[in-house]
């Protein structure tokens, strides 16, 4: 016979799991472009001040 | 003052270490979970967060990296691909042999002889290479995965595994042209190493790829990286499954390593890769020593052996990613210099 409750608890199990590993994942991607924006606006500057410009 | 259920200085702590590994991650394709997971096993998380964490904290940072990597023009998706199929197969193979060697009451030994032979094993000849100026003495740059490789600069194994023509031949970035099996049976070899050691593979797969393969070097470490995505992603799911992923730990990290992800992968179109390759050999050494030291410790029942194992791991991952950053700042200051009219 088939364990209903504990193929939905898994089912539960995998979608929570699933939302923390998107959650890493937004985060990641939010991370990406939000250094990318702040290196776009002062990377340039940086490397200038790096090279003793 | 908490944040995610962590004082300020926990969370500084972790930004600051994810700051450090992110370098390494982003420079050579690997260092995560070989870092990450010993620092939280000795602060006394349990070994199914610290490794559950670990591999969420590699999969986030692999993903920033491959887009940096991707940004540059340095993935190479059909060999990325290929390299997923052999050692997703590989990690099954090697599976099979630990629970067999379990059966026979052998696995923690051999596994840990083997770990400490081959991390000293690919250091010692990273760092002879390095030292006498290595297959394709001249380095590789960084920043020529898009110009074809010069047949100088193709390690000789590489060549050898090259020269066997047997089709389908698939053509690489860099202009590398492999066969398919080969492609696959490196793959299925650095899948063994990995699924028979328990690690992500990325000290394995990364001179794989440059050795065996003869892709460029900042190629094998795109192309390392978005495996590392599927690889990273699976595995911290499964963890996930049974409560090992803790977010507080992971979202410090991130936000850390996010930021040397990019100082990193930047530094690979600005230094010699030959001037940095010492350091990654006597990181991996370091690495060897601290998992030998630690052993001895489990053995013998010395508990101060796992600290000092974690500072050799620590310090030698300090050393590189400063390496990394001070190359980085020197090799700018001289283009400067040069460039500067006189």
């Amino acid at each position: 016979m088939v364990d209903l409750a504990a193929f939905a608890s898994m089912g539960a199990g995998s979608i929570d799991a699933a939302m923390l590993i998107g959650a890493v994942l937004l985060e990641a991607a939010i991370l990406y472009v939000g250094y990318g924006a702040v290196e776009e606006v002062f990377g340039q500057r940086v490397v200038e001040r790096l090279r003793g410009e | 003052m908490e944040i995610l259920g962590l004082s300020l200085a926990m969370v500084v702590l972790f930004v600051g270490f994810g700051l450090l590994v992110g370098v390494l991650f982003g420079f050579f394709g690997m260092g995560g979970s070989f870092l990450v997971t010993p620092a939280l096993l000795v602060m006394g998380y349990p070994t199914r967060v610290a490794v559950g964490s670990g591999l969420a904290f590699v999969f986030g940072t692999s993903v920033i990296a491959t887009l940096k990597h991707r940004d540059m023009g340095q993935v190479d998706y059909k060999l990325g691909v290929l390299m997923i199929a052999g050692t997703t197969a590989g990690i099954e193979a090697g599976k099979e042999i630990v629970l067999h060697l379990e059966a026979l009451g052998l696995a923690g030994s051999i596994i840990s002889v083997t770990y400490v032979v081959l991390l000293g094993g690919i250091g010692a000849f990273v760092t002879y290479e390095a030292l006498r100026g290595g297959d394709g003495g001249d380095g590789i740059d960084h920043d020529a995965a898009e110009d074809d490789v010069d047949a100088d600069d193709i390690p000789e194994i590489a060549k050898k595994i090259q020269s066997y023509r047997i089709p389908p031949m698939i053509s690489l970035r860099g202009g590398v042209s492999v066969s398919l099996w080969m492609i696959l049976g490196v793959a299925f070899a650095t899948g063994l190493l990995s699924g028979f050691l328990g690690v992500g593979g990325g000290f394995i797969r990364m001179p794989a790829l440059f050795y065996l393969i003869g892709v460029p070097v900042p190629i094998a470490v795109g192309t390392d990286l978005f495996e590392i995505v599927f690889s990273g992603g699976l595995g911290s799911f499964l963890y996930a499954l049974d409560g090992g992923v803790d977010l507080a730990i992971v979202l410090p990290l991130l936000a850390g390593s996010a930021f040397g992800a990019r100082v990193g992968s930047a530094a690979t179109s600005i230094v010699d890769e030959d001037d940095i390759k010492v350091y990654f050999g006597l990181m991996l050494l370091g690495g060897a020593l601290a998992v030998a030291v630690r052993e001895i410790g489990n053995v013998y029942g010395i508990g101060a052996l796992n600290t000092v194992s974690l500072v050799l791991i620590l310090g030698s991952a300090l050393l590189v990613s400063g390496a990394v950053v001070y190359s980085s700042i020197t090799a700018l200051r001289e283009e400067s210099q040069s460039s500067s009219p006189v």
